[in-house]
């Protein structure tokens, strides 16, 4: 017993090191000092103040969560100490700045910074008070750790949302200015700077009443649902998807100009997720290239309805010019995927790299000027009709891609559940073996290829309207990477996974903005804990999720067993 | 006329002349087997057979129609069906998917669902464990899916690669009566072992191939009785 005490208290100064650690970093970065003027809570806690503060407490709760110990008194001082050991860092930052030029070497490392650290109190009261706050704030966590799990779900979702709310203090209140009726909650919500005191505690009340209720009732609930007839669940689940249209189709109206235009980004990474997650991650072919049809699709709009290029114009209707987009797309799809057909892999994953490549030099090179526009790009690309309408603005265009979304994830979901999806499964888990199940490998891969395809050019035509030019270096690398990198957030080949990997890489760091230039340090760091915590991703597919639970119960071994998990189709008892 | 008939093939892995001139023939209703050491090209003949490798001289027939050269799902759907070594199931997909990716190729749904029943009856263990992940099977369940699985292609003739491989005793005694007894029902079964002694019980016929090359054959009574055999394989003194 004393042996894993003391085990626990070493692992949470342990921990508390690395939390110390990043706070100083923080600290260097300059984060506090750029995030001081801004309050979360108006006069009470400043943003710089509250990134140090959710930095201490998540440092002295993963250490009190990693204890084998379970007794409270023991999680508590396990919890301090590890507070006290962050803050300690802290301390030891503000002493060696006293005495050391730290300056010479760390931009940040100013005597504002160390007033800011020590709230003006100056180093010996503000040492004192750094540690006494380190030990405070750690038993916090530790008590947090320690309320019943429903409870401590309910504080922890109250807390993000106080955090979050006062974060996006000017999205939120700008958008909730578009209606008159909300303009008494906005000034009781906000203060000049900040959540105003009586709406963050009212914030956290209510928040976290409703998710304690909730978590209570969920299940009652869902058994209720279940307990109806049939026909009554059909109706339910149909008045839902109703509704959930309906939201969908006043979004941007609620929402306003600057949000529409992130939802229109979102749709846009959305559609080419929609793609490759059929490339990638129903097929398993590994296409680092997947840009290029999307760059295709933009091409073919811009080159057939721009009167820039010097010659006459072809069309000047974005809808005689969608399906050209969309077919010369699939055809360098087909074009691509034939030569990589014996391919697997890495050596794919490159040659589809260099694919990529090549279209976004040659859209760029002064040989095809004269049909392409070179560096200079197309420009006065036509605007989609919808009879009368001319669709120019993001508002308006929020609905071309939310029409694009559903057919193709109406398209994804059909497909999956069919006998082409059943192949591609197949093939994703052994292509010998599919092959001797009778499954031709030619025309599976170039189907994947192919549709995949046809989701980026529809994206990139889109795209071409919206911006109403093209340029090459819109096409690099890095769209592949982030289309990729939100198919594996979300969780390879899960539509909804997708889907909610396109809101929280694309939409995410459009909130961010508050933070700066240090957006993309917390973009990456929440990439990186993400990985760490959830390999996979958000919103897994269920086959996936049993095949990685079951890697980690067992540590890679199979065990023979009737109590494995077992993956029912729908409708199975 | 034989059912399965191949005659003097030539594999190439690159340069290397894998198969040098093998003939063997299955008849209807036969089990054959094919026995020889690590390397010898047991393998080969039988993705040549199935289409995975292309032999650069030779002829395999089915029933009279030649199919070398055709691409392996042409080869499923005119009735060879395989069970391959290292059984490579299916990992991420349930007992049943496995089994119903066997039949990836058929469209005639009755006999696809009376295939299925048949497999559950031959091997009670995999109906117990339907919805489970193939990953999650055991070494010998895992075998009885990956025979299970060649079975849902319908074949006319069975290509068994190995399939004692890695097994216990007494699971390698069961597949081998599974063997004997699904061919009792009629399913016409070449064996690739490495086992001669098992394979040389249930075959009526056998082939020895060393070094690409068919050093001998004969029935499976004469071959257990020979003097090659009985050194090299059967480990006698």
């Amino acid at each position: 017993m004393k042996a894993t005490s003391n085990a626990d208290l070493w692992l949470a100064v342990k921990i508390g090191l690395i939390g110390g650690i990043v706070v100083v970093a923080i600290a260097l970065e300059g984060m506090i000092q750029a995030f001081s003027p801004r309050d979360i809570v108006g006069g009470v806690i400043t943003m710089g103040q509250t990134l140090l503060l959710v930095t201490l407490l998540a440092t002295a709760y993963i250490a009190v969560s990693r204890g084998e110990s379970h007794q409270p008194m023991r999680a508590l001082v396990n919890g301090a100490a590890a507070g006290v050991v962050v803050n300690c860092l802290l301390v030891v930052l503000i002493w060696l700045g006293a005495f050391l030029p730290l300056g010479a070497m760390f931009l940040n490392a100013t005597p504002q910074l160390y007033d800011l650290l020590t709230l003006g109190l100056g180093p010996l009261t503000g040492t004192l008070f750094l540690l006494i706050a380190g030990l405070v704030v750690g038993a916090i966590a530790a008590l947090i750790y320690l309320l019943p799990p429903q409870v401590r779900r309910a504080v922890l979702i109250a807390l993000t949302t106080v955090l979050l709310m006062g974060v996006l203090q000017d999205l939120v209140t700008v958008t909730l200015s578009n209606f008159d009726a909300f303009t008494p909650i906005t000034k009781f919500l906000y203060a000049q700077n900040g959540l105003s005191i009586a709406g963050a505690l009212t914030i956290l009340i209510a928040v976290g009443v409703a998710s304690y209720l909730w978590s209570q009732k969920s299940a009652q609930v869902q058994a209720r649902i279940d307990r109806l007839p049939p026909t009554r669940q059909r109706a339910l689940r149909w008045t839902s998807i109703l509704i959930s249209i309906a939201i969908l189709l006043l979004l941007p109206k609620i929402l306003g100009l600057y949000l529409s235009e992130v939802l229109d980004n979102v749709g846009l990474y959305l559609l080419m997720g929609l793609g490759l997650n059929i490339v990638v991650g129903f097929a398993g072919l590994l296409d680092l290239g997947y840009v290029a049809f999307f760059a295709i699709g933009a091409y073919t709009v811009g080159v057939l309805t721009s009167p820039e290029l010097g010659r006459a114009i072809i069309t000047d209707s974005w809808w005689l010019a969608l399906p050209f987009a969309v077919i010369v797309a699939v055809l360098a799809g087909v074009l691509l995927g034939i030569p990589v057909l014996r391919m697997r892999g890495d050596y794919l994953a490159i040659v589809t790299l260099g694919f990529g490549e090549i279209i976004r030099i040659l859209v760029g090179s002064d040989f095809l000027r004269h049909w392409l526009g070179g560096s200079q790009g197309v420009l006065l690309i036509a605007k989609p009709e919808v009879g009368p309408i001319k669709i120019i603005n993001p508002p308006e265009f929020y609905y071309l891609f939310l029409g694009g979304c559903l057919l193709v994830i109406f398209i994804s979901m059909r497909v999956k559940n069919s006998r082409l999806g059943r192949a591609w499964m197949a093939m994703r888990e052994d292509e010998d073996v599919a092959q001797a199940m009778g499954i031709e490998l030619v025309a599976t891969k170039l189907m994947a290829f192919g549709l995949g395809a046809s989701f980026g050019g529809l994206s990139g035509a889109i795209f071409a309207s919206k911006l109403g030019s093209v340029y090459p270096h819109s096409f690099n690398f890095l769209v592949s990477v982030n289309v990729l990198s939100l198919i594996i957030i979300g969780g390879m080949g899960s539509i909804p996974g997708v889907i909610v990997g396109a809101l929280a890489l694309v939409g995410l760091p459009e909130l961010l903005r508050e933070f700066a230039e240090f957006r993309y340090l917390f973009y990456g760091a929440a990439l990186v804990v993400m990985m760490l915590t959830r390999p996979e991703g958000l919103v897994p597919e269920a086959r996936r999720r049993i095949e990685l639970e079951e890697f980690r119960e067992e540590g890679g071994e199979s065990p023979p067993g009737a109590d494995a998990p077992v993956l029912k189709p729908a409708g199975q008892p | 006329m034989a059912m399965l008939q191949v005659n003097d093939i030539h594999s190439y892995y690159g340069h290397i002349h894998a198969l040098k001139g093998i003939s063997l023939t299955v008849d209807k209703g036969e089990i054959v087997t094919l026995i020889g050491a690590n390397g010898a090209g047991k393998t080969t003949t039988l993705k040549t057979i199935s289409g995975t490798m292309h032999p650069r001289h030779g002829a395999i027939t089915l029933d009279g129609e030649h199919i070398e050269g055709l691409p392996p799902h042409a080869i499923v759907m005119r009735g060879i069906g395989q069970s391959p070594e290292g059984r490579k199931i299916f990992g991420a997909l349930t007992v049943q998917e496995n089994l119903e990716m066997g039949a990836y190729a058929r469209t005639d749904k009755p006999a696809i669902a009376r295939d299925l029943d048949f497999v559950f009856t031959l091997f009670p263990r995999l109906a117990e464990r339907k919805f489970q992940l193939g990953g999650t099977l055991s070494g010998g369940e895992q075998q009885m899916l990956a025979m299970g699985r060649a079975l849902m292609t319908h074949p006319r003739v069975l290509m068994l690669d190995e399939p004692s491989m890695g097994l216990a005793p007494v699971l390698v005694e069961a597949i081998f009566e599974t063997i004997q007894k699904l061919n009792q029902e009629g399913t016409t079964i070449l064996l690739i072992e490495q086992n001669a002694a098992k394979a040389l019980q249930v075959a009526k016929r056998g082939y020895v191939i060393e070094t690409g090359q068919i050093v001998l054959q004969d029935t499976a009574e004469n071959l257990r009785k020979s003097e090659l055999v009985r050194k090299a394989y059967l480990g006698e003194m």
